[in-house]
């Protein structure tokens, strides 16, 4: 025990000048870590704890914790299984009772072992029993009406097929403006970068027209493609570029390789970590793009799985059963990404935020 | 922008030989395209064709209707046809412009517009500066040396990944009348509140809920740079007997300056695009309590029976040159930055 704490309380100094006390700073920086876990995984935690409930369970006030369900027992001569209440008796007594029907103030009750006598109890003297179930069936019910598998394939497409057209795009321009002189090109790059901060939400409205003129309505196409040729993503592309020395390309092009060639034989690989960082960010920005795909898909066979979660729990505003379940399962597949290559990710956005 | 050399490995670990050899194949194939091409345009015109894919996509879909929405401004009705729009000139802005007591959205004739502008910018003014203090102060402590600082680095950051429509659900379904945090409330002796119907308490947790769901992004800037500020300097104040304020005051606060622009102005203009999260979480509501720009240029534009495109358009034009300005500021920002490092 001894031994663990030691551990747990060791800093870098130990071993040269033995292990050095608590500092009050040392007390706040774990008591605002700890509470940071409490804040940013709690609400998640809630989500998933509260999403095993069943609708009862739910609407309790004020909540239980841990997801309860009222336990039920099979009673000879009664078709359905019967709750199970602990009822409370004016001499003193206690006894474990199946409930068989509720008339008013009065409830019937039958003794589970004894199945021929029923007794009535007033309400207010019964405890419901209660034990830990988790309600799948909040998950298998919502699957008729919450199209999961068609929602995260949508999803998956649009991600996939967005993240790789903007690096194919962004870097053959990215390689243009880094490696070429051309006429027009500082008024390509100028034009660019002041659109930079520009979102599609200011431009909804004609966007919406060239979709519908294109034909894309209701089309995944009309979600991947206008947000493909990102501003951001030929900023820091090309910025990358740059550092790649020139004379790379022209050895390449005195053993006769043709441009295309040098592109994706010597620059890209050179690029990878850019293009590794645009990779997350992309993938990021197109899993959780919600008010385009809102516009542009209006049948439910199109729906991304925020566009679906978001109809879905229009339809169903007061079934947070349904809705919560099916949150939890929209979330899954992020958080999985996320736990697999959370180092990845978090050092990769890091080292765009220095010179971003 | 130096990314480790332990990312890339990752990267190629997973990748593995499949990927590549798909990756020489998709790129051989665009090659039957592009290198004949070569030979008909000569080596340096290549790059007009290494631009056109990413123009061709930009121009139609970015420049072409950042013009277009200029025209739409400028005419009136629910046709969406430009050419069955009547042109109104400069109707809808000066309707939108129309107030008779500029502090009281009551009074205008777009009322919405401007309670939807007042809203942005007690949001944007609340929440940018909460993003800033909270991300400065995580990273800080963050950049202390802590037992398992990767776990905890991830904790911070996981809900950015998080989707607008899922976070928005995770806190409505906390802050509902019969939620848990009312069950708290009750629990040390408070009455529950209903946060959803009262104007101020709705735009309160809209703001908490932006800064819980991004501050993870901004933290890991924050971080980044105050890793790259030299340890000896802090080893030299050390020496002269730098108070840990001081060092704060005059090591941390003028290296981390350029890194906290950044934040400050990325943090600004996302928070002016505000829409997805306090649209799923309230609607806008009670009332119009928590209705932002964006939300009104969908729902003029979009979320109603009789589309008004041009007001639509000329709010949206108003909100991009707001925008623009913010990014001229960034610019202006960056290019002092730069000259603050070197």
């Amino acid at each position: 025990m001894t031994a663990v704490g030691r551990f747990l309380t060791r800093r870098q100094n130990d071993g040269r000048q033995g292990a050095r006390r608590w500092t009050v700073a040392d007390v706040l920086t774990y008591g605002y870590l700890i509470a940071g876990v409490l804040i940013m995984f709690g609400p998640v935690a809630w989500l998933v704890l509260s999403s095993f409930k069943t609708q009862a369970n739910l609407l309790e006030f004020p909540p239980t914790l841990l997801p309860l369900a009222q336990q039920t027992a099979e009673v000879d001569g009664y078709p359905n299984p019967l709750p199970l209440f602990d009822v409370a008796f004016e001499d003193g007594g206690v006894a474990r009772l199946a409930q068989v029907r509720r008339v008013g103030l009065q409830a019937q009750m039958v003794d589970p072992a004894d199945p021929g006598e029923i007794v009535r109890v007033a309400i207010d003297q019964r405890t419901p029993v209660r034990v830990f179930r988790l309600a799948t069936e909040n998950y298998t019910e919502s699957f008729s009406r919450f199209n999961f598998a068609t929602y995260l394939r949508n999803s998956v497409i649009v991600t996939v097929g967005a993240t790789l057209i903007t690096l194919i795009i962004n870097s053959m321009a990215a390689f243009a403006l880094s490696k070429y002189r051309f006429r027009g090109r500082n008024a390509i790059f100028l034009v660019i970068i002041a659109t930079l901060m520009i979102p599609i939400s200011v431009i909804l409205v004609p966007v919406y027209l060239v979709i519908t003129q294109v034909g894309w309505i209701n089309s995944l196409w009309g979600v991947i493609i206008p947000g493909a040729a990102t501003p951001t993503g030929v900023f820091l592309l090309r910025q990358y570029m740059l550092t790649i020395p020139d004379e790379l390309l022209d050895s390449g092009r005195i053993d006769g390789a043709s441009e295309w060639r040098i592109y994706w034989q010597i620059v890209l690989p050179l690029a990878a970590p850019a293009l590794a960082v645009l990779a997350i960010f992309s993938v990021m920005w197109r899993w959780n793009d919600f008010l385009w795909p809102l516009i542009v898909l209006t049948r439910s066979e199109f729906f991304t799985l925020q566009v679906g979660l978001n109809a879905f729990q229009g339809e169903l505003n007061v079934q947070w059963h349904y809705v919560l379940a099916m949150t939890v399962l929209t979330l899954l597949p992020i958080t999985v990404v996320f736990s697999l290559l959370q180092r990845f990710i978090t050092t990769g956005i890091a080292s765009t935020g220095v010179k971003g | 922008m130096a990314a480790t050399p332990n990312a890339v490995q990752r990267l190629n670990a997973l990748a593995g030989d499949g990927v590549q050899r798909v990756y020489a194949l998709a790129m051989n194939a665009l090659g039957l395209i592009m290198e004949p091409a070569q030979k008909l345009l000569g080596v340096r015109r290549m790059a007009y064709l290494f631009v056109l894919p990413n123009l061709l996509v930009f121009a139609i879909f970015i420049l072409f209707p950042m013009l277009l929405n200029v025209y739409y401004a400028m005419t009136e009705g629910g046709n969406l046809y430009p050419q069955d729009r009547p042109f109104v000139g400069t109707a809808n802005f000066e309707r939108l412009y129309t107030c008779t007591d500029y502090g009281d959205p009551n009074t205008c004739l777009e009322d919405r517009f401007w309670r939807a502008a007042r809203n942005t910018g007690v949001f944007v003014f609340f929440q940018v500066s909460g993003m800033v203090l909270v991300s400065l102060i995580t990273s800080m402590v963050l950049n202390r040396k802590i037992v398992a600082r990767g776990f905890f680095r991830s904790v911070y950051f996981y809900p950015v990944l998080l989707s607008p429509v899922v976070v928005a659900l995770i806190w409505k379904w906390i802050l509902q009348r019969d939620g848990v945090l009312n069950a708290i409330l009750v629990g040390v002796g408070l009455d529950p509140i209903n946060f959803m119907l009262d104007g101020t308490w709705a735009m309160t947790w809209v703001i908490l809920v932006s800064i819980w769901a991004h501050m993870g992004f901004y933290t890991l800037i924050l971080l980044a740079g105050l890793q790259s500020i030299p340890a000896e300097l802090y080893d030299a104040g050390a020496i002269d007997g730098t108070s840990t304020t001081q060092a704060f005051r005059h090591i941390t606060l003028p290296l981390l300056m350029p890194t906290m622009m950044v934040v400050l102005v990325l943090s600004l203009i996302r928070a002016v695009q505000m829409f997805d999260e306090v649209f799923v979480l309230t609607g806008g509501g009670p009332g119009s309590a928590t209705m932002l720009m964006v939300q009104y240029i969908y729902m003029t534009g979009f979320g109603t029976q009789n589309p008004r495109f041009g007001m639509a358009a000329a709010a949206s034009v108003t909100l991009g040159a707001v925008l623009l300005v913010a990014t001229l500021l960034q610019l202006r920002v960056g290019r002092g930055s730069e000259r603050h490092l070197a």
